[in-house]
Order: structure tokens, then C-alpha cells, then sequence
């Protein structure tokens, strides 16, 4: 289900992959067969989305390094806290695990 | 005869390499977490090792999705830095043991771990970051180090039980190996964190210290732990933690803690570090 979508982000990996998607992306995106909701995704920079539909967070870190984005400001964007904020939870010591155990435990889940 | 010694349990952080590659681990960020390493480097030099096991993750970097070895043996006579994206990181060339590297990969396979064999790997900062953890930035690395590659990037990792019984078998490898070797064995990753998700950013300090109390006071019970309590727990990528049960499993049933660290937050991560000496 993931493997093209997984395939893709890791070819950003190398340079070459950077420049040729940074050239056509569409024309790059053609040659991974990847479902047209994973290719959406992909194009819209949906990180969460990308992760429900058979991604890996280990893959789209590679996404986000291609637009210049670091696995801290990429947490910042998953969690919709924004960088600021998501850094600023870390320093305190990270997100709780006091109700953050189960998803019934979130009001909006 | 070889003999394994000790233990080290060692986070891997990324953002902890390029601190030590830029040169500010002496910031107000960086000292705490580098503070509680001074001991772990006088420990080393007075143990120095002839071989480290170093039991890591590849983070999609040798392995991507089209291959995904659960273990990997290192072979190769060198293993190359790799470039993660940012060039790779300014740090020695990583040198085998090979003919104990071979020996093991015989004896794991005929003890039945169907491990798989690399003769050509490049390593990303899984086990670059612990060495340089443990012997800052040396011209060369001043001992040998065989890699053992786990799969905990892609579900389902091996469970703890199955790492801590490989452990065993890398034990009695290198028990029946006749040079005699000083080995020390690392196991890395963890502790808590999670980098993905609306969960994005959990530290569980509690969960991490009891962890690591029962490595030492109850380390068969402690690999018994399910898959989910990880996650729960420790969030989506504490489940590295696995790969501490092939270290503690290739010590002896009672050890010695001579050393351990915990600090909050490197990046996303909580940083834990044990030392353990066998006994004997």
C-alpha cells in the first residue's frame, strides 16, 4: 500500500532525486505509482494524511527536508501547535503522558 | 578467548551529532545533555575495548522499504558515513573485525538466528552518534566495531524476548572465539519519544528510569514487555528501546550499573545512557 509513496520520499534522499523532482515535479511524481489520495497528499503537504495513507515518518522527513523543513519544525506542523510553541514544549520537558495514553483520553479523537 | 565485559545503553540522537560535529556542546541547550557523557568517556578509555558490538537502527538510509532486513550483520571489512541528506557526517571511516564478524554470522546462523549478512553497508547516525557519544571527534576510531542492524523502522520490529535471546547467542559467538578480545557490546535508541503524529513530541521520564532500573534488577521480565507498551508509554519511536535487550542479553544475569544519564529534551527525545559491567 506504502511502497511507492515510501519509495518516492526516500529518492529525495539523494540529490538527484531533489533536483529532478525540483525540475518537473509531476513529471517525477509519474514515475512512482502511488495511489491518486497518496499523490494528493503528497502535493498538498498533508503530513498527517500522508502518514494515514501508508506512509513512515522516517520517508516523509525526507518530503519535509526537500522544502526545508527539520523533523522538530515537521512535529510543529503534525501536532498544529506551530514551531514556536511545539519547541517551547520540549524544553519544558515534552508532552505529557498523562492523558495522551489513550486516544479516548482526547476530547476531539 | 574473546569475552564481552560490559554493556553501554546510549541514546542516538541525531540532533546530539550535530552538536559534537558543530562544535556547540558547551551551549546552554547542549551542556546538560553532554555533562552527564564526561564519565562514559573516562569509562571508556579505561575499558578500552578491542571490539564494540554496536547494536543500532538504519534509519532508511542503507535499508530503504525494498529491503527490510529484522538483522543485519556487518561484514564488510570498512562501513562508510552516510549521507542522510545534509552530506554525510564529518566523522572516521567505521572499521571491522571481520574474522570475528564472520564467526558470528556462523554461529548466529547455526544457533538459529537467520540473521542477514552485509558486505557492503553504509551507516547513518544510529551508530555513528553513539560513538561519537562515547569517544568525541578522534582521526580515527580507537576500536573496532561490528554493526548489527535492527529493523524497528517498519512494523513489526522484533519483539524484546527475541532480542534479548540474540543476545545470548552473540554471547556465546563470542565466547567460542579464540583470539582473546576484549568486547563491549552497545545497544541504542530511545528513550522516550514520538516524531510523528498529533502525539507528536511525548517524554515519559518515569517509564524511561523504571526501564532502566529493571535492565539491571529484572532484565527477563523487562524484555517480556509487548510492542504496544512502547508505544503507549514511550511513544511511536521509544519501540527502538527493543534493541537494548540484545545488549543487556549478551551480559551476565547480574551485572554492575557503573553509570547512567537521562536528560529532557535533545530535539525531540529523551536522552538515557546506562553503563553495565558483568561481574566477572
Amino acid at each position: 500500500m506504502g511502497y511507492h509513496l515510501k519509495q518516492f520520499c526516500i529518492s529525495l534522499g539523494k540529490a538527484e532525486g531533489r533536483a529532478a523532482f525540483r525540475a518537473d515535479p509531476e513529471g517525477y511524481l509519474d514515475k512512482f505509482p502511488m495511489s491518486k489520495d497518496q499523490r494528493q497528499a503528497v502535493i498538498n503537504r498533508d503530513w498527517n494524511g500522508l502518514l494515514e495513507l501508508c506512509g513512515n515518518i522516517y520517508y516523509t522527513s525526507k518530503l519535509a527536508a526537500f522544502d526545508g523543513i527539520n523533523f522538530q519544525d515537521l512535529a510543529g506542523l503534525m501536532t498544529g501547535m506551530g514551531r514556536d510553541a511545539y519547541r517551547k514544549m520540549m524544553v519544558n520537558g515534552g508532552r505529557s503522558i498523562d492523558g495522551n495514553r489513550y486516544k479516548s483520553e482526547w476530547k476531539d479523537a | 578467548m574473546a569475552r564481552i565485559t560490559a554493556g553501554v545503553g546510549c541514546s542516538h540522537v541525531p540532533a546530539i551529532g550535530v552538536a559534537i560535529d558543530q562544535g556547540i556542546t558547551d551551549d546552554d541547550y547542549y551542556r546538560p545533555v553532554f555533562a552527564g557523557f564526561e564519565k562514559s568517556r573516562e569509562w571508556i578509555k579505561q575499558a578500552n575495548p578491542d571490539v564494540i558490538i554496536l547494536v543500532y537502527n538504519d534509519h532508511c538510509t542503507a535499508f530503504d522499504s525494498s529491503v527490510i532486513p529484522t538483522f543485519a550483520l556487518g561484514c564488510a571489512a570498512e562501513f562508510q558515513p552516510a549521507d542522510e541528506g545534509w552530506g554525510p557526517r564529518p566523522v572516521p571511516v567505521v572499521k571491522n573485525h571481520q574474522i570475528l564478524a564472520s564467526h558470528l554470522a556462523q554461529s548466529l546462523i547455526l544457533d538459529e538466528f537467520d540473521i542477514t549478512i552485509m558486505n557492503e553497508m553504509e551507516v547513518d547516525h544510529g551508530l555513528t552518534v553513539p560513538l561519537s557519544v562515547m569517544f568525541g571527534q578522534p582521526e580515527a576510531w580507537p576500536t573496532l566495531v561490528i554493526p548489527i542492524a535492527v529493523n524497528v523502522v517498519m512494523y513489526p520490529p522484533p519483539t524484546g524476548n527475541r532480542c534479548y535471546n540474540l543476545g545470548k547467542a552473540i554471547r556465546k559467538a563470542v565466547e567460542s572465539f579464540d583470539e582473546d578480545l576484549n568486547v563491549v557490546i552497545f545497544g541504542t535508541g530511545g528513550m522516550s519519544h514520538q516524531l510523528q503524529y498529533k502525539r507528536a513530541g511525548l517524554i515519559n521520564p518515569e517509564w524511561d528510569n523504571a526501564f532502566l532500573d529493571r535492565l539491571t534488577s529484572d532484565p527477563v521480565g523487562l524484555a517480556q514487555m509487548p510492542h504496544v507498551e512502547y508505544l503507549r508509554e514511550a511513544g511511536s519511536e521509544g519501540v527502538e528501546m527493543v534493541m537494548w535487550h540484545i545488549m543487556r542479553g549478551a551480559l551476565d544475569d547480574h551485572v554492575t550499573e557503573v553509570h547512567r544519564h537521562y536528560h529532557v529534551p535533545a530535539s525531540n527525545t529523551a536522552v538515557g545512557h546506562i553503563i553495565l559491567e558483568n561481574l566477572t
